[in-house]
This record gives C-alpha cells, structure tokens and sequence, in this order.
C-alpha cells in the first residue's frame, strides 16, 4: 500500500498536500496558548466530495483526521494530533446563495465570517452571530464550535441561525441535514447534534444560515466607572427594568487600558471598568431605551455615559472590543483566556471570585466579557516558559472551573471543549451524560477518526 | 559560517512569543490572501522563526524564499493587537538568511552588491548613474535601444522593467535647494533639516523642492547638506543590517539632530527606517545619544506639517472658504468642485510610520478639490522595494488589484508619498490604458496652491 501522503498528492494533486515542514509547521496551533503539535501533512479539498476522499483514505490508512478553517479556535479544537493529516477547508471560501425571498444564506464551510455579515448586510440583512475573530474565522468553524459573540444577550449564538448542514461523515458518506423550511419535524433533529461537535462526528462542508432583517436603527453608549461592582449592578438594573440591549461588554482596567493602547478608540484609560451597551430596533425604542439605559447608568454610579456620534465611532468601539483578547497578550509573553459562564444573577459574585483567586495564586488576571449574557473572560497573563508559575495557573484554572460549576454556571460559554476543558467536562455533566456523548461519538465515528482526543478521551 | 549565533536564536525570546497566534492579521496580508496558505501570513512566518529559534527548523532555502516572498509592507502591524513587532523580526529573519548566504546566485550576488553594497551607500556614484540614465533617455538612446531591440538581450526580469524605468529628473536635489534657505517674509520660526533621500533625489527632485517651498512658506529656516548618505531601509530590510548601521552613522554625522527642531523626510519607505534609527544603535555607545534625539525629532512631512498647524492655502484670486477649513467634510462633499483626488496611502508611511490622517489633512486643505476615498487605500501596490523585481507575479496582481479601486474612483489625481509606489503607479495606470489620471505627491500639490496664490 502507498503511503497515505502519495495516496492523497495522486487524487488531490501536489498543491493540495502539503508535506514539507515550512508549509506544516505553521499549522500546529490554532488559536489557542501554549499548544502545539505539527501534523503529518496539510489537505486541501475544493468540495464535499473530495472531503469524502480523503475521510476514505484516511481511515484505510487509519490516519485521524483534523477539520480546520482559518485556525482562530481557542480551545484547541483544530490542534493536529500526532500523525494527523489537517483538513483545511480554507480554500472552500464562497456563499453559494443569499435566498431575500426565504431569507437564508447557503455558504461552504471555510467561508469567513465576515463576508457573510458583509453579504447580508449589502441586502439590508443582518446575520448576528458575531465572534470576536469574526474578520477572519470561517462559519464551519462558528457552527462546529457553536460560537457566541458579542450580541448573545438579544440574539442568541450561532446555533441560533443555522437552518441546515452538509457533513461528511466518518464511513464517508455525505448528509444534508434541515432545510429551509422554518418548521420541520421530520425525524431527529440531528442538525443540532452536529453543531457544535467541534469535528468529532462529522466534517461539515456546507452551511444554510438564517438572515433576520436588518435593524433600522442602533445607538452605542459608552458608560465610565470607579469600580466593577457598580458595572455589575447597573447591569442588573438594565436587566431587571426589561431592558435587553443587543450587547452589553464589560471590560476591567486592564483590558481598556491594552486595548486602547491598540485601537486609540477613545476609552477612558483611568476608568476602573467601562460597559460597552448597545440597543437596536425600531428607532423610536432605540431612543426609548438609550434613554433608559442612560438613566439607569447615572443611577447606579456610573462617571460617565457618552453615546457614539456616528456608525463609524460606534464600530470603532465594537472593533476595539473585538480585539481585547489579543490586545491583552501586550502584557505578559503567553495569553490564556477562559470563558466560563453563569447564570447572569451570579456575575457580580463570579467577578469577584476570580479577583479572589488571581490573588490567592499571585497571578495576573485581566477580566472582560459579555456581562449581559453571563459569559465572562478572565484572561491570565503569565508566561508559557515558566514552569513554576505555570502550575499556579493549572491550579487557578480549576479553581475558576469550580466557582463556576458551583454557581449554577458552565465550563465553556461559547470555545467549546476542545483540548482546553477536556479535563472538566465530566465533573459538570456528570458519569451519565458524559457516557451518553461517548456512546454517541462511538457509535457515528467507531474508530476514532475525526478529530481523536478533543472533548474526550 | 561563522561562528555568530544565530540571529533568531539571539533574538528576544518574548518577541517570538508575542505572537499569541489568534490570526487577527491574517485579513490584511496581501500574500495570505494571494494563496491562503498559513506559511504565507504573519503567524506563519513568525511560527517558523520561532521553530528556528527553538531548533526544531533548519533555516534552509525554504525559509529564506519565504521571507523574501513577504513584501515587508507592514500591514500586519497596523491589524495585530498584539503588538508584535514584525518590523524587527522580519529584518533580523533577512540578516539571517543573507548571514548564511541561503539564497547564493552569481546572478543575485552581482545584483546585491552592486545595488545594496556599491551604489547605495556612495551618493555621488549614484548620482552619476542617474546623471547618465537621464542622458540615456532624454539623449534618445532608450528610443533607438528599444528600436533595435536590443533589449532582447537583457534577462527577462529587467528586459520587463527597462521601460518602466523612472524618468530621470535633469536636476537634482542640490541643483534645486540651496544648503541653507529662509523664509522670504518674516523672521523663521523653526529650523529644520530636509533629508533628500536617493530614488527622490534622482526622480523626484521637484518633491523635494516643493517639500522645501512648503516649508518656507510655513516659517522654517531650511537645511539640506547638498551630498546626503542613502538613509539604509535598503539595506535593513534586505538583510545587510552592518552597511544599514553605518550608513546610519553617516547620517548622523552630517546632521547633527541636537541643532534643529525637527528633521523632515518626505518619502514614506526612507521615513518608516530613519524613525529606527534610535533602536538600530541603541547599543553603539558612540552614536546611541545623537540616534535617540534624531529618532525623537524625525517627523514625516504631513505629520509636520499638521502638527505646526500649517497655512492652509487660498482659492486662487479669493480667500480661502473659511467653513471649508474647519470644517472639512463641506469640501469633500462639496460638488462644486474641480478636481477629484484620491490617496494611495504608502505602506511604511501608514503602517510602519502609523501615519494616515495627516496626508488626508493636507489634500482636504488643497482648493477646490475633492477627496475621494478609494476601497483598500492602505493596501501594497506591488511596488515593495525591489519586490516587483523579484516576485513579479505577485507584485503585478497587486498592482492590477490596486488600480482597479483606483480606477473606481474616478480620481484625475492620485496623490502617494512615497517614490516605490509613485513610479509603480504612474507605471501602472500608463500601461493599464489610463494616461489621463495624474500621481502627485501631497505636498508637491500643496506647494502648487501656494504658488497659486502667490505665497511662493
Ligand atoms: S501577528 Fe498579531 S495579529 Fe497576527 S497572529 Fe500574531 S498576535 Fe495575532
Ligand atoms: S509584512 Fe506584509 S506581506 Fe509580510 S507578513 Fe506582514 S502583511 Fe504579510
């Protein structure tokens, strides 16, 4: 039998695998900190049929297969394992169809999330998931990891808008699951199942996605305070009035002073935390709620609010946002973000736990997150090369995990498991549920194919 | 090979480290977007100096073409939050490849030395061969060269680029600017130095005219040493980082930043390098001071100009609208107006130099014309240094993608600062069938409405 690397290159053509350790080794990582494993090679297939190809001679070969778009996960999810070959979908990059009349869009799976919002958006429609990598993740990657994004609170996450899947599965064969039909019960709905699978069950290839209409209008404020507790409670407040502004982000000290050190977008670098809010809809209860929400801030001890002048102050606002992650790594060499989630009546407490456990591991720890939907980033800044303080942040790690879990709250809001969270994921479902999912990947991938070693073992 | 380590071994670990490959760049850079494939973006690069720096990669031949496959346009830079510093990296990943001699050609070696080591590190020499290419195309030798076909026997790169060899100016820089001049009215407010470059020495000489008459007529007593070292970004980012050091040190010899208040360069490329002059001798005990105050005084000519709050011109035979002076969008959107002008920013002017609003300031400030904005105005041209020499390929898919959005504008002018992208440009839109639409650089139209109205 030929090696699977000549196998592939006489099906796929030279130019689609890529061997030589230049061309792999930047393929070792995704997103996430501190992990790396190069693969054996890098495959490139143009559709769904060559995707089934290549899950073919895979497991001839019994070579695992990695699924990957453009690499921005953060949880490990596209991280090769030891021998694996990586499937970069990257070059299936195109939207297929935008149905105004059905108002769907269908796009290959290594579309960039971006231009889907930019497509949309040219019709006066508006697709809203929104990750803080959107410029460049690709919506198979969104749908396999379920992200979340900025406007969760209102809108909900990626899962949200997706109507129907292509996915190739593990014996190779090819499923379309949904449709365009808004209602439709026709046997399990096992689109849902694969969402969010993060490449375990089935690579998917194509996406048909929900559009809603594009608000008329949206207005972005900017509130000030002394301290994170009085974020917290006008937060609450917000919510408690009946108010759900599409976003409401929090970002703590450190993080508005690293991501104004990048974005210059204007926030105030003194301020102890900041609420990035905004409201869309119908313009008259856009300025109904702004008001509101104005007033609200005030109250509850709010330094200042400032609304953005226009649509561009405003997206320079959410862009400056979008990059807090990244711009937190000017700190400290390796960036390790969580993003552990709560019931938002536990925000304030959870917020507090962290600072307490920063303190109690003497680790720097930066805190930003989507305040209205209970999903929090606590951001540790150390450095991957020593191992000292590495172990504190094992430790402290668990610890976040714990306080989380014991708030009602989730391991993961919105990564996914990955790598990253593998080790807590029983300790939340619990033996049943987590021999539930075993029995699922069992049963759709018997021989451990797709994407072995994330979520469990 | 000597027995140096190994440049990117040497380097600052946290530097590689920095790269918390989130893939936030990979948008923005040309080469990425030319082929998606991770070797050709940011991250994947840094990954592979940082596998060099860790041992795990033997920097081979590979490495090397990869780094010369980067245009080095920085673009990267101005999207990563992060805030690598690709700059660095890029030019000590370059000095490690030419340290090692990866890329040895007879063909390459006779280019490198007679361009990087022999022509740009002796100004006179260099003035002598753009002395005879004048001679070459204004004496009608290019005309009876190209009427026998002699360029037949030129290799293929250069026989594609003998005609779009720059025009010559007939007179240079120091044929044009006096080594002292003062403002013809009133007593100069600053004193500053103007630094002539090479290229827009050669090509451009009329810019830097401008570039002194714009400063004159702004209260600066101006200095411009008639012979001025090549300022050494030539050198820096094709991995001769010893001749860029010294040729650093000339620079400073000849103008002393403690006497002035600022030192103006006017071409984006030679900016983004003089600017790093204070961290490419930061370690010479000698010179380490005198960098640092030059780094600290070095401005781009808008970003000077901005900055003192310069005149803004009057409408020839009236005073200037003062609505449109403060209030600068009337003017954009002013559909009275006569001229449409768009800007293509350089890249080390907007991303290494981080300068964008201050050439839009002075083009606002220009009577009756209009800005328009033109889709991906802070994307490379192509022109890259000498990399429409060496990657023709995708220098001439970047420059057919930037000419359409250019085309789109329907601009009569196309304002650049920065001589590469000048000639690429002019190049381009002549061959592409678009004789009509002008390159101008900002300053050389600011100093035109001067002279409208009578200030020059
Ligand atoms: S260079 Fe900057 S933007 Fe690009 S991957 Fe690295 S950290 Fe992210
Ligand atoms: S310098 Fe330009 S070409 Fe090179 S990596 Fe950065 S963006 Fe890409």
């Amino acid at each position: 039998m030929p090696s699977i690397t000549d196998a592939l290159i006489g099906r796929l053509g030279a130019a689609n695998v890529l061997t030589e350790k230049e061309d792999i080794l930047p393929y070792a990582f995704d997103g996430t900190a501190a992990l790396r494993q190069p693969p054996l090679a890098v495959v490139f297939p143009r559709d769904a049929a060559q995707v089934a190809l290549v899950i073919r001679l895979a497991r001839e070969h019994r070579a695992p297969l990695v699924a990957r778009g453009n690499g921005t996960g953060l949880s490990g999810g596209s991280v090769p394992v030891p021998g694996a070959l990586v499937l970069c979908l990257a070059h299936m990059d195109k939207v297929l169809e935008l149905d105004t009349k059905n108002l769907t869009l269908l796009a290959e799976a290594g579309a960039v999330t971006q231009d889907i919002y930019d497509r949309a958006d040219a019709a006066g429609l508006f697709f809203p998931p929104d990750p803080g990598s959107m410029k460049i993740s690709t919506i198979g990657g969104n749908v396999a990891e379920n992200s979340g994004g900025l406007r969760g609170l209102k809108y909900g996450v990626t899962r949200d808008y997706v109507m129907g899947l292509e996915v190739v599965l593990a014996d190779g064969s090819t499923c379309w699951l949904g449709g365009k039909c808004v209602k439709d019960v026709a046997g399990y709905n096992l689109r849902d199942l694969f969402i969010g699978s993060e490449g375990t069950l089935g690579v998917i290839t194509k996406v048909l996605l929900k559009l809603l209409p594009r608000p008329a209008a949206r207005r972005t404020l900017l509130a000030t305070f002394a301290a994170m507790d009085a974020a917290a409670g006008t937060v609450s407040a917000i919510i408690a009035a009946k108010i759900i502004p599409c976003t409401l982000e929090f970002l703590d000290s450190k993080t508005i002073r690293c991501v104004e050190d990048f974005a210059h977008a204007g926030l105030p670098r003194d301020a102890g935390a900041i609420l990035l809010i905004e409201t869309d809809g119908h313009p008259a209860a856009v300025a109904d709620e702004a008001a509101k929400i104005e007033a609200l801030c005030a109250a509850h001890g709010a330094t200042s609010v400032k609304r953005a002048a226009d649509a561009a102050e405003a997206a320079r606002l959410a862009t400056a946002r979008r990059s807090a992650f990244s711009a937190l790594a000017r700190l400290r060499p390796t960036t390790i973000l969580e993003d552990v989630t709560v019931p938002r009546s536990e925000l304030a407490g959870m917020v507090r736990a962290v600072q307490a456990i920063a303190g109690k591991h003497r680790l720097d720890i930066a805190t930003f997150g989507h305040f209205g939907d209970g999903n929090l980033h606590p951001t540790i800044l150390t450095d991957e090369r020593d191992a000292g303080e590495m172990a504190r942040v094992e430790l402290a790690f668990a610890d976040i995990v714990e306080a989380a879990l014991a708030r009602g709250g989730t391991i993961t809001g919105e990564h996914g498991v990955g790598l990253a969270k593998k080790p807590y994921l029983r300790r939340q479902l619990g033996d049943d549920s987590h021999a539930l999912l075993r029995a699922i990947k069992r049963t759709l991938d018997p021989d451990g194919l797709l994407n072995p070693g994330k979520i469990l073992d | 090979m000597t027995a140096e380590p190994n440049l990117l071994r040497a380097l600052d670990y946290p530097l590689l480290q920095q790269c918390m490959h989130c893939g936030m760049c990979l948008p923005s850079c040309p080469t990425y977007a030319a082929t998606k494939l991770e070797r050709h973006s940011p991250r994947g690069r840094i990954a592979l100096m940082r596998a060099i720096a860790d041992g795990e990669l033997e920097p081979a031949k590979p490495f090397a073409e990869e780094m010369y496959y980067c245009l080095g346009c920085l673009a990267c830079t101005s999207a990563c939050p992060a805030g690598v510093r690709y700059a660095e990296l890029f030019e000590t990943a370059r000095a490690e490849i030419e340290r090692r001699r990866l890329l040895d050609s007879p063909k390459r070696n006779l280019i490198r030395w007679s361009v990087v080591r022999v022509l740009f590190t002796r100004p006179r020499l260099l003035r002598l061969a753009g002395r005879l290419l004048w001679l070459w195309q204004a004496g009608g030798g290019q005309r009876l060269f190209r009427k026998l076909r002699l360029n037949r026997l030129l290799p293929r790169n250069l026989r594609r680029l003998e005609p779009q060899a720059p025009r010559a100016c007939a007179k240079f820089s120091h044929q044009l600017i006096a080594p002292v001049e003062h403002p013809r009215t009133g007593r100069a407010r600053r004193r500053v130095a103007l630094l002539t470059g090479c290229v827009q020495d050669l090509v451009f000489s009329d810019i830097n005219r401008a570039t002194a008459d714009v400063l004159l007529a702004n209260g600066c007593e101006v200095h411009t040493p008639p012979v001025q070292p090549c300022c050494g970004s030539l050198h820096a980012h094709n991995g001769d980082l010893r001749s860029a050091r010294e040729l650093a040190r000339r620079q400073l010899d000849l103008i002393d930043p403690f006497a002035f208040d600022a030192i103006i360069s006017n071409a984006g490329g030679c900016g983004s390098h003089l600017r790093a002059y204070g961290h490419l001798l930061h370690d010479d005990a000698r010179y380490a001071a005198r960098a640092a105050e030059w780094s600290r005084k070095l401005r781009d000519i808008h970003e000077f100009l901005v900055g003192i709050n310069f005149r803004k011109p009057a409408a020839p035979g009236g005073a200037p609208a003062q609505s449109e002076i403060e209030n600068p969008k009337s003017k954009i959107e002013n559909p009275k107006s006569e001229i449409t002008l768009t800007y293509h920013e350089s890249c080390h002017l907007c991303h290494g130099q981080k300068i964008s609003a201050a050439p839009r300031e002075v083009l606002r400030a220009l009577p009756g014309a209009r800005l328009v904005e033109c889709a991906e105005s802070s994307w490379c041209c192509g022109s890259a240094g000498i990399y429409n020499i060496t990657q023709p390929e995708t220098s001439a898919w970047l420059l057919r993608r930037k000419l359409g959005h250019l085309r789109a504008t329907h601009a009569a002018v196309v304002a650049t600062a920065n001589p590469g992208c000048h000639i690429q440009l002019e190049n381009g839109l002549r061959e592409s069938g678009a004789p009509g639409v002008a390159v101008a650089h900002p300053v050389a139209l600011l100093a035109k409405a001067y002279r409208e109205e009578g200030a020059i």
